[in-house]
């Protein structure tokens, strides 16, 4: 019964959703995708935030340097891929529950606490989702250890080593499974894989990534922004991308 | 499963493009005296710029009616700061983050403010917000079709050392190609301009001139 084709339309239909049908009428989203690409990337004893700064609106750049990261403690850092508005929001309400948070406790969340925080956040608008893809790494404030989690839209998490999201997903997140925590090499065990590489060698593997990102991403490039979380503290770098 | 109200997810009274650029002495801002009713050049002396308050103006596109309402918002949260009496000021970054909380408010109740709004401020501030409740700051904004044609125009002229009156004319040369290109932009048009310490100098609406339409003619002539 549901055709779409006007001619076809049944009485059995409401009259509002007949009128849509017939009118063609498209209802309005609330949801823009502004693309970007967002990586996390933990070793042993830091963690890697990345985010490219470009803001797409369909084939257009708004801005070249919108950032999509946000330090929530001396040991957190997030960083959201997908509706820059929603982003926004997201991040704006993190940091005033953990706000909160440290005048209730006189002390900053930990990370495990965060990620359990941001996955609430997210599933709490189940049915009206934050479009954000986030990506939160730190360090463990016990151990020192690095750690990332990766989240969909809704609330979904998992805690592991290397994750990406956001319009250059397809292209980085492969490259990083084979370099960082494949099955494909058998000279090193997976284990040690991660822990053998250095902060150093992590920038570089980050900024290659987005590099390659940019040259086939639309939605992704003009500069990279990069959070490296270590027990000393958060270090901001910024690189620049291919700008076109 | 809440009903979506669609009135005003159909703009009927439109502005068109908002351009804006930062300068080395303060910040300009400059639309057409457009509203539209459809293809109809409707209203063609109206002002979409607006001075809420010393130091603040903020230009808008979108339907004109949610564009007359936020103005309102904005004459309001400013005469109740004023109230306060407390020698505290809004300022214009403030000011911007507030109208970006409202339009997403307002995106996120399924019912939004059908505009794209350009904020310029003392201290040199530019920042630009869409109906989305997606808000920035940049050295350069251009809202509706001016994203497509002054914006890459603004960002090739733009360098750090632009003084204001050099940004004027170069938002009327952006003017200038909307007219040219923008079935919906008129050649009546106003700037604003606001200097670091506040100064805001908004135009009356005047007409761009060394319009040029000789090429008209080469194409007839083919």
């Amino acid at each position: 019964m549901s055709h779409p084709d006007p001619g076809f339309v049944s009485m059995s239909f409401d009259s509002d959703t007949q009128r849509k049908i017939v009118s063609h009428q498209r209802t309005w989203s609330p949801y823009v995708d502004n693309g970007g690409t967002v990586l996390a990337l933990a070793g042993r004893d830091y963690a890697i935030v990345a985010a490219d700064t470009r803001l797409s609106v369909g084939f257009s750049i708004p801005s070249r340097n919108f950032t999509k990261i946000v330090q929530l403690t001396d040991q957190a850092v997030l960083a959201s891929a997908g509706m820059g508005a929603d982003r926004q929001y997201l991040h704006k309400i993190l940091r005033s529950r953990l706000e909160i948070y440290r005048y209730q406790h006189q002390k900053e969340m930990s990370l495990g606490a965060i990620a359990q925080l941001l996955s609430n956040t997210l599933y709490s608008r189940r049915f009206f989702p934050i479009y954000a893809f986030n990506v939160l790494g730190g360090i463990d404030a016990n151990t020192g250890e690095g750690f990332v989690f990766g989240y969909d839209a809704i609330g979904s998490f998992e805690k592991v080593k290397v994750v990406c999201s956001g319009s250059g997903q397809t292209l980085v997140q492969p490259v990083l499974d084979q370099q960082l925590a494949g099955r494909q090499k058998y000279d090193v065990p997976d284990d040690q894989r991660m822990a053998s590489l250095s902060l150093a060698e992590a920038i570089e593997l980050t900024r290659d990534v987005f590099n390659s990102a940019a040259e086939r991403d639309i939605l992704t490039g003009d500069a990279l922004e990069l959070y490296a979380v270590t027990a000393s503290g958060v270090r901001c770098e910024r690189f620049e991308l291919r700008r076109d | 499963m809440i009903e979506t109200p669609t009135h005003t997810t159909e703009p009927i009274v439109t502005g068109s493009s908002v351009l804006g650029v930062q300068c080395v002495d303060g910040v300009v801002l400059a639309c057409d005296t457009l509203a539209s009713y459809g293809s109809l050049a409707r209203f063609q002396r109206i002002t979409r710029l607006h001075q809420p308050a010393p130091g603040v103006v903020i230009a808008g596109g979108g339907e004109y009616s949610d564009l007359q309402q936020l103005f309102r918002i904005t004459d309001n949260i400013f005469r109740q700061e004023f109230c306060q009496e407390d020698g505290y000021e809004l300022s214009p970054r403030a000011l911007h983050s507030y109208l970006a909380r409202v339009l997403y408010g307002r995106r996120s109740r399924m019912d939004p403010l059908y505009n794209s709004l350009a904020v310029a401020g003392k201290g040199r501030f530019l920042g630009c917000i869409d109906l989305y409740g997606t808000a920035f700051e940049s050295e350069a904004v251009a809202t509706g079709i001016g994203a497509l044609l002054a914006l890459p125009l603004i960002r090739k002229q733009w360098h750090a050392a632009l003084a204001m009156d050099e940004g004027v004319r170069l938002l009327e040369e952006c003017l200038r190609v909307l007219y040219y290109r923008d079935c919906r932009a008129l050649r009546s048009v106003q700037v604003a301009k606001v200097s670091d310490s506040g100064e805001v100098l908004i135009s009356e609406p005047y007409e761009l001139s060394n319009l040029q339409w000789k090429v008209a003619q080469a194409a007839e002539e083919v």
